[in-house]
């Protein structure tokens, strides 16, 4: 078929995009090195100065890194919600699915100045935030998988998720009120997302999470398409709803709350990139969608962090405000052009 | 709401079912396709129990045309007739030679040939109607469900489509069950009729029906009565 070789010279031109973009990214920073010994270093040849070599592979590439896999892992998670769903405005923050990971990671930082009997301090590293922030975005997912499976129409089950994601914020701001300076500071930049500070253990953690995550979405495709059509069609044509249905919310969990945990949350991505993607593609075929929502999630992710990390300033910005200031007018933009959601 | 309704279809029949609104048409075509679970009572799909068949089984067996909207509006005609092979697909979806030339078959029959690149968003409801139709002639089963599918269209296409019904039906050899408010087309085309009324049903041959009076109960008879002899209904001024 015609349509399909066009597609395959659109992912082509994405890929190089992409590395493009990643090439770009890992060249900026605080540290001016000349682009020839960013490839000498990644090609693991010697560099001018030792110290580049060390930036390059230890901070810069990691950071790239995760971008890349927080990029498309929220892509990815947006454009399951939005299908499962079967809502344009779906995704991991309408859902409520990043306010939970906000009320894990605030139950452990700064809960534990209240319930110091239950927590131990000194247990807020890492890893102990990431599981939280991973547990918190799965109990709301669960809670609003179990009103979904009562609530039939999908409006309302939006406004119920938008309910839980102001209730875990209200839970939040009394946890704020209650703690103090120190622990408060700690939580508001865990919310302002970073894509920095994950180590290569960390980060195979992340990249193991979003891999699971990715494979159950990909045998979940043919049910997502015929999702499509609604749940009905999608039972007369075989599709196991109840199992396909736990299947990609355990995926969207998986990707969201995975990126969420070690990047914080990051708006705008999972609601806005496959809208992007579709516009773009034309196409509501997972087959298509599924691989382009997560390069463009991907592409755009390294924008804004090349973005955030402000060519040759030594402030970064923080992550969390670029996806929007960036991303926002793009949807609008496009939105007004088309006239259309097409969804 | 009807209740004791009992009936059986044979293949390459073509049925309709009528009644007032609300008295559970739909509720009793949806019931059949195992769309929503059954309130009480048997159904036998060639002797086995529906429950007893799994949902992909279900699938080669039965297919089905709802009254709800699709979810999405952004798939073309043609995309949306190939989820009609879904059962028959692999694992990802992959359309065989088999599987395409169904498609094309389908999209022939109800005229939509034409069409097959427009996006669903651009047809008018009638036409999006016959795509629905499409995709459920594509799944190729023994036994098709149809919740209304004639109603938004004109009284010449309405004719046309179920004269297509009849034609595969008894070509095919396949049942095709169908919900409609088209009564008088309905007894010059069928082979049965289910009638729901309060209480009781009536199940037959039109003319059988026609012959029992069976239609002239239908209506309150001081605003509509039935006409047997031209199988018409007639206003009362």
């Amino acid at each position: 078929m015609p349509q399909s070789k066009t597609y395959r010279i659109y992912f082509l031109l994405l890929l190089v995009v992409l590395l493009a973009c990643f090439l770009v990214n890992i060249s900026l920073g605080s540290v001016a090195i000349p682009f020839k010994e960013v490839v000498n270093a990644i090609l693991g040849k010697v560099t001018e100065r030792e110290s580049w070599a060390y930036i390059i592979w230890d901070y810069r590439v990691p950071k790239a890194l995760t971008a890349i896999l927080v990029g498309s892992g929220l892509a990815l998670s947006g454009l399951l919600m939005q299908t499962l769903f079967r809502n344009p405005l779906a995704g991991p923050f309408v859902l409520g699915i990043s306010s939970g990971a906000s009320l894990g990671a605030a139950i452990l930082i700064m809960g534990a100045s209240l319930f110091s009997g239950l927590f131990s301090f000194g247990l807020v590293n890492d890893i102990s935030l990431a599981l939280a922030s991973s547990i918190g975005s799965f109990v709301v997912l669960l809670a609003v998988m179990v009103v979904a499976s009562r609530v039939k129409d999908t409006m309302a089950l939006l406004i119920i998720g938008l309910m839980f994601g102001s209730l875990t914020s209200a839970l939040v701001s009394v946890l704020s009120y209650f703690t103090t300076a120190e622990k408060l500071q700690q939580y508001i930049y865990w919310s302002f997302g970073s894509l920095g500070n994950l180590s290569w253990q960390q980060l195979l953690l992340l990249a193991i999470i979003t891999a699971v995550g990715l494979v159950i979405s990909i045998l979940c495709i043919k049910p997502l398409n015929s999702l499509l059509l609604g749940e009905h069609y999608a039972r007369s044509m075989g599709v196991n709803i109840k199992r396909s249905r736990y299947a990609i919310i355990l995926a969207t969990g998986l990707l969201a709350g995975g990126a969420t945990a070690f990047a914080g949350p990051i708006a705008f991505i999972g609601l806005a990139v496959p809208h992007l993607t579709r516009q773009i593609f034309n196409t509501t075929d997972h087959r298509i969608l599924l691989p382009a929502v997560m390069v463009y999630g991907a592409i755009l992710m390294l924008i804004c962090d090349t973005i955030a990390q402000w060519p040759s300033s030594a402030s970064v910005l923080p992550i969390n405000a670029i996806t929007s200031i960036i991303g926002a007018p793009v949807v609008i933009w496009l939105l007004v052009r088309k006239r259309k959601m097409v969804f | 709401m009807a209740t004791n309704i009992n009936f059986s279809l044979n293949k390459g029949e073509l049925a309709a079912i009528i009644g007032v609104n609300g008295i559970g048409k739909s509720t009793l075509l949806r019931t059949l396709g195992k769309v929503q679970p059954k309130l009480s009572g048997n159904i036998l799909l060639n002797s086995t129990p529906l429950e007893k068949l799994t949902s992909l089984a279900l699938a080669t067996e039965i297919s089905v045309v709802l009254t709800e909207p699709i979810a999405s509006k952004n798939l073309t005609v043609m995309e949306l007739v190939s989820l009609g092979r879904q059962p028959y697909t692999n694992w990802i979806g992959t359309l065989s030679d088999q599987d395409k030339t169904k498609i094309k078959s389908a999209l022939n029959l109800v005229e939509l040939t034409s069409l097959q690149y427009k996006k669903c968003y651009e047809l008018s409801d009638g036409q999006l109607q016959k795509v629905m139709i499409a995709r459920a002639l594509a799944q190729d089963t023994p036994v098709i469900l149809m919740d209304e599918p004639t109603s938004h269209l004109d009284l010449y296409h309405k004719v046309q489509i179920l004269k297509l019904l009849q034609d595969i039906a008894h070509k095919t050899q396949k049942t095709i069950l169908f919900t409609t408010h088209e009564i008088e087309i309905a007894i010059q085309l069928c082979d049965k009729m289910l009638i729901l009324e309060k209480g009781k049903s009536a199940f037959g041959e039109p003319c059988d029906l026609i012959r029992n009076k069976n239609f002239e109960n239908l209506f309150p008879s001081d605003t509509i009565t039935f006409d047997g002899k031209t199988g018409a209904f007639r206003v009362n001024k």
